[in-house]
């Protein structure tokens, strides 16, 4: 066996962990410093993983398998495909970014790095396991770090959001890990690759339909559950807003960025290659949650006068076009191969561009909270650009990203998603539209409250600009705004060759 | 009267034990407490050893080791009883038995 | 010099790396950034001529270079440009009166601390309206569309610590996205009935005939032809970036950007950029015209929402104070003339009146703009009055640029290109109706430009400013001056008698007719034009104004229609009270449904889950914890009482053992009776 990439990606933050663990006399600086090396591996073996890996095969590259609980057929299975190299490299970016923009939080630093560590590592396993007893075990063991993350260094209301995050979400889990015993019942596997296999010749739905009664539904709609609450897919995004507006900076940045796309990639990799028929029955009422989820969460937004619920919600609207580009395909019995492979790049596309546009703009957020003290109300500033122009432009950019302006990384996503949409349900793609101006109009509401007019409220103190620590956080994200806003061909490159073998999936009867 | 030495021995030895019985009883120093029960132990011993000699079957040395044992014990718990009421008086400066009450119910 | 079709990406690319480099380089460089921004617009100029002569070598001919942006699945996305005489000329026409506003905006802006800024983003406005120009792709049309929106966004709110420019700002990209939005998806629509966005790709393009036949045969619901359902979704965006009625209200509010940003708006790029879109993709939006039993042809829609804005333009014109929003509803009407040579089937004539109002219309503005630069950012025309001997320059180039405005006759390049669209609406033979509006609108724009130019240069000044005024330097002079011999000379290239401009445009032979065929409307508008002039002459040059609080002739005839008029129709408060609060109370409702309706399920679901512990925890303590309490509680008592034995007192075991082996040797004894 080769070079083990995989494990190495999913074990390294878990080391940095361990080694921080170990040595409780490491200042504040140090243990930062040893964090954010660690957090940075990720990056660094993404980049190995992305030399070697082969742009041209749709397959799963770099595999590992090791035995694990042999007497249930457990395998310790790893694999990487293009949809899960985006989603490994978005969390390369983000978890440092996120790390880095926690650098101030002075109270116990050591701590808040162990759990952010601990955090990366589960969220990398769940983008890269293969099999469901280690991928459920490394979706569940990113609840706890993110728990603690958002009830020690969380705002006022922090202990009760990270309760109901942490209830809500194990809640669906559960559903979702019955879900899954069933299925091992039926077939006796937890692999995925098998199960897709199986799924996809049909004998997968015959052998659940032998398990008779509802059983079958029940087990679909137990999967559907899990993954629901965790994307969160409407009406089961309550716990989002409380838990992101009461997370500090830069657990939300992580939590948004990359935590919430483990739900839609359950989505992609799970849900939909294995129950292609049941999503195909759901997929009518589904779609209509997506576009609510798309315009209810964008108005709701722009009710919301904490910037933080704001940008939160405005996360239930960015995720939503995810789904609904998957609902809509699966709504159709024979979709186009142009619109389906629209859809299909749009998500995942949409996914990425979410995770940087939404990080940066919580960081902004916090930026903002930092200065006046822990406010983040939209009344509390005002004319903030005259006194900070570069955090006024950064803090710009990323939120006509957020919006969808061409030019910057977000159309890209949307526009193919709502091209793919188009072509397969119009009147989604056509009633969704009014959330992407709804989107313009919160965000510009924002901008001009805080940024615009005279300096009222904490805008009017002293109100440094950014630091070159800030700095070293927004410039990244907002530099790949524009790359991929210009040069898309970067990103869809590694996903043509899967989406392809998705579309033609879908092409046959 | 008496006609056999084992009820000679018998005799004795109930003597022996009462005596011994009577200064367990009796005394309030817990060291002569102790005393009366090695007396009481050592009747106990007589019988052994005349019942072994004058009995229907005196198989070889039954009698002997079993008295062997006995006083083997007793040396040992002799010990301890001394240990315990040198750690007493250490305590509390007496060896009066009615003092000793403290680990009562 | 010709400048090959792949390279025309540079024309918009030039000003676009002028905007990057000014938005690199710290404040204080003001001559860089201003400097790399007129370089580069002039470079831009100098290409577009090239490309003008490039495109006038091959008329009728559509050169196209298309590029692949990035692949999607089996296939991929592409872009394109396009070179044609339509692009070449708005080419020309972009950069040069862009050229003239940098050039202006040098000393208009001069003093302001965020000068840097302003080219910066005075470029990327340039170069995102030349991207529109240039692109053989919707998308890309679509993507340099919302760049413009963008800069203007920026520029309208440039001083943005003033409250109301900032919301000006937010407006106009908020009304504008509301167009966007019908354009986006009449986009994706076309992109799914067609299987591309390109204009023109070697006949798999979108306006190409295969596809029009295409979409022009299909039907979707109310029996439109999806060609017609398209063309009225793109019109949408027209709509909203060429502040069309009902979307043109965020047109006189972007007034609130500095004076350049204002002329370059209403002139160059964006107001241009709707009015070019639908003549760009007129193919499709005429593709329709054949097809005689649908409901609704395209471009019907189009010509009577050109009327409607014309006339509503003109109207509000008149009742209005400030000399900038004067201008800036004169605009709106002259869109609408505009739009409605689009409707009645002139594209040309459109593009005409397009090329030959940026000139005249960027003319005013900078007029404009210099009036109030000398007057201290006096804008109310009630307060100036007798800049004419002060500003000699200026007011003999207004006073050009307002009679081709309005239209008079033979000289001046807006009586042509008037003359054209009205001739055009004439024989259109759907409706009367939008000549007649035009034929209106004539009148009421001579008179409420005679009233702007009465008011601000004769008499006498009515405000210490005004007093005090003198003319400004020859940085903004010079511009006015070329612009104000454009504004005379431009009216000839498209004369019915030497008509080059309509056959470049069409690529076909010219068709020269005498005057005197279309004598009797040209005699009419004439009429027309003198009876507005006339009327504006009446009531205000001859009666000049006395005071700046002296009542307007026409506010003390009809009090209420003028201040209904001033109040702008009262649009504003009309939007504010129906889609205004439907858009607040929907995100009112969405947050009280979010909090209250799916958060109390949930709530709901947590409390059953609560109430089925708190019963568990009752059944626990109540029924199976009792039995084994009760024993626990038993065993104590008995222990407790049995703890009573243990006296301490060694001598009372001694006795108890005592007392035992007395019992047992009494019962040994009774057994050994036995």
């Amino acid at each position: 066996m080769s070079f083990p990439v995989l494990s190495l990606l999913i074990f390294m933050p878990w080391v940095g962990a361990f080694v921080l663990l170990v040595s409780p006399g490491l200042g504040p600086r140090a243990a930062r410093l040893l964090a954010l090396t660690f957090s940075l591996s990720t990056l660094l073996l993404a980049g190995v993983a992305l030399c070697g890996f082969d742009p041209s095969a749709a397959g799963y590259q770099f595999p590992e398998s090791h035995d694990w609980i042999t007497s249930l057929s457990v395998r310790f299975r790893l694999g990487l495909d293009g949809l899960s190299l985006i989603l490994v490299l978005l969390t390369g970016v983000v978890a440092p970014l996120s790390l880095l923009a926690s650098w101030s939080q002075a109270n116990n630093p050591r701590l808040l790095c162990i759990l952010f560590l601990l955090l990366q590592g589960a969220a990398l396993g769940v983008f890269l396991a293969l099999d469901f007893v280690p991928w459920f075990l490394f979706w569940e063991l990113s609840l706890v770090p993110a728990y603690f993350l958002i009830r020690l260094w969380g705002g006022a209301g922090a202990t009760r959001s990270a309760y109901q995050f942490v209830i809500y979400t194990i809640g669906g889990s559960a559903f979702m890990l019955l879900g899954f015993a069933g299925i091992s019942l039926a077939v006796g596997t937890f692999d995925f690759g098998e199960l897709t296999a199986l799924a996809a010749n049909g004998t997968l739905a015959v052998k659940l339909t032998a398990l008779g009664g509802i059983w079958p539904t029940a087990i679909f709609l137990g999967v559907l559950l899990g993954l629901a609450v965790k994307v969160p897919l409407f009406p089961f995004h309550t716990w989002l807003p409380a838990a992101y507006a009461e997370a500090p900076t830069g657990v939300s940045m992580f939590l948004t960025g990359v935590m919430s796309k483990m739900g839609v990639y359950g989505f992609l990799r799970i849900l939909w290659p294995l129950f292609p028929s049941a999503l195909h029955t759901f997929a009518p009422a589904l779609l209509w949650l997506a576009v609510g989820g798309v315009i209810f969460g964008a108005f709701a937004a722009m009710r919301q006068t904490d910037l933080k619920r704001m940008v939160a919600y405005s996360s239930v609207n960015h995720l939503s076009y995810c789904l609904l580009a998957l609902f809509a395909i699966c709504a159709i019995s024979r979709p186009g191969p142009d619109a389906a492979a629209a859809a299909l790049t749009g998500a995942i596309l949409q996914m990425f561009n979410h995770g940087i546009s939404a990080a940066a703009l919580f960081f902004c957020v916090g930026v903002l909270e930092v200065r006046s003290g822990g406010l983040r109300g939209i009344g509390d500033f005002g004319g903030v650009r005259t006194v900070a122009p570069l955090f006024a432009g950064l803090c710009g950019i990323s939120m006509f990203s957020s919006l969808g302006l061409p030019g910057l990384n977000g159309f890209v996503g949307e526009f193919l998603v709502f091209r793919g949409v188009f072509g397969l349900v119009p009147w989604a793609a056509a009633i969704s539209t009014l959330g992407l101006f709804a989107t313009a109009f919160f965000l510009l509401t924002f901008w001009q409250r805080v940024f615009h007019g005279p300096r009222i409220g904490a805008g009017k103190g002293p109100f440094a600009d950014l630091s070159a620590i800030e700095v070293a956080t927004l410039l990244p994200l907002v530099g790949l705004m524009f790359l991929f806003g210009l040069f898309p061909q970067l990103l869809t490159v590694l996903i043509n060759p899967l989406v392809n073998t998705w579309v033609s999936h879908l092409a046959m009867p | 009267m008496i006609h056999h030495p084992l009820e000679l021995c018998l005799v004795f030895s109930s003597l022996l034990f009462c005596i011994g019985l009577a200064g367990a009883l009796s005394r309030s120093n817990s060291i002569l407490v102790l005393l009366g029960i090695e007396l009481m132990l050592n009747a106990a011993n007589l019988n052994f050893v005349a019942f072994w000699r004058y009995g229907p079957s005196p198989a070889p040395a039954t009698g002997i080791v079993f008295v062997a044992f006995s006083v083997a014990v007793a040396a040992a718990e002799a010990a301890v009883g001394l240990a315990l009421v040198i750690s007493i008086y250490r305590r509390q400066r007496s060896i009066r038995l009615q003092e000793a009450v403290r680990l009562k119910g | 010099m010709k400048l090959p079709v792949h390279l025309l990406w540079l024309i918009p690319a030039l000003p676009l790396l002028a905007a990057a480099l000014g938005a690199l380089v710290p404040r204080r460089a003001r001559g860089v950034a201003s400097s790399a921004a007129l370089v580069t617009i002039i470079a831009s100029f100098l290409l577009s001529c090239m490309a003008l002569s490039s495109a006038l070598g091959s008329t009728g001919v559509h050169q196209v270079s298309n590029f692949e942006w990035f692949q999607l699945g089996g296939g991929s996305v592409r872009l394109g440009w396009l070179l044609d005489p339509l692009t070449a000329l708005m080419c020309v026409m972009v950069t040069f009166v862009s050229t003239l506003i940098f050039v202006f905006s040098l000393g208009y802006m001069k003093e302001d601390e965020n000068f840097k800024q302003f080219f910066c983003f005075l470029s990327l406005f340039a170069a995102a309206m030349l991207g529109i120009i240039i692109s053989n792709s919707l998308l890309l049309v679509f993507i340099s569309w919302e760049l413009v929106g963008l800069a203007s966004y920026l520029l309208i709110g440039f001083w943005f610590t003033r409250p109301s420019a900032a919301a000006a700002a937010k407006k106009a990209f908020i009304t504008t996205r509301i167009g966007d939005l019908g354009f986006f998806v009449g986009m994706l629509w076309l992109n799914n009935a067609s299987g591309s966005l390109l204009f023109f790709d070697g006949g798999r393009g979108v306006l190409e005939s295969a596809a029009l036949g295409t979409l022009s045969s299909q039907v979707t619901f109310g029996g439109l032809a999806v060609s017609t359902a398209i063309g009225l979704l793109i019109f949408c965006g027209a709509i909203g970036k060429s502040g069309q009625f009902p979307l043109h209200v965020w047109l006189p509010d972007a007034m609130e950007g500095p004076t350049p940003v204002s002329a370059l708006i209403h002139a160059a790029t964006m107001v241009a950029a709707g009015v070019f879109l639908i003549a760009r993709v007129y193919p499709l939006m005429s593709a329709d015209q054949a097809l005689a039993h649908v409901p609704l042809h395209a471009l019907t829609a189009v010509a009577f929402i050109g009327a409607i804005t014309a006339l509503l333009g003109a109207c509000i014109a008149v009742a209005q104070n400030d000399i900038k929003r004067v201008l800036a509803f004169s605009t709106v009407s002259q869109l609408g003339y505009m739009m409605i040579a689009l409707g009645v089937g002139s594209w040309v004539a459109a593009i005409f009146h397009l090329l030959t109002h940026a000139f005249f219309k960027a003319l005013l503005f900078l007029g404009a703009g210099s009036v109030i630069h000398a007057a201290h950012h006096e804008q109310d025309m009630r307060k100036l009055g007798g800049l004419g001997p002060k500003m000699r320059v200026t007011f003999l180039t207004f006073a050009i640029g307002m009679m081709a405005l309005a239209g008079v006759p033979f000289l001046f390049s807006g009586f042509w290109s008037k003359e054209a669209i009205l001739h055009a609406a004439y024989e259109w033979d759907v409706s009367s109706i939008p000549l007649v509006i035009a034929l209106a609108a004539v009148v009421l724009t001579a008179f409420y430009m005679t009233r702007l130019v009465a008011e601000v240069f004769l008499g006498k000044a009515r405000s210490k400013e005004a007093d005090h005024a003198h003319e400004n330097s020859a940085v903004m002079t010079v511009p006015l001056v070329l612009l104000a011999a454009c504004s005379v000379i431009l009216g000839f290239l498209g004369t019915p008698v030497w008509p080059w401009l309509q056959s470049t445009l069409t690529g076909l032979p010219m068709e020269k007719h005498s005057l005197l065929e279309g004598a009797s409307l040209i005699v009419l508008s004439v009429l027309l034009v003198c009876s507005g002039l006339g009327a504006g002459w009446a009531l205000y040059a001859r009666r000049l104004r006395q005071s700046a609080a002296a009542e307007d002739p026409l506010e003390s005839t009809w009090p209420r229609a003028f201040a209904f008029a001033g109040a702008r129709f009262k649009f504003d408060e009309l939007y504010a009270a129906t889609v205004g609060r439907l858009n607040l109370s929907f995100a009112a409702l969405s947050d009280w449904m979010d909090s209250n309706v799916w958060g109390g399920l949930i709530n709901l679901l947590a409390r059953f889950g609560e109430t089925a512990g708190h019963f568990n925890k009752e059944t626990d303590d109540e029924v199976l914890n009792t039995g084994f309490n009760a024993a626990s509680e038993e065993i104590r008592s008995v222990g407790k009482l049995y703890s009573r034995a243990q006296t301490g007192e060694t001598h009372g075991y001694l006795r108890i053992v005592a007392l035992g082996f007395v019992v047992l040797a009494i019962l040994a004894m009774m057994g050994g009776a036995r």
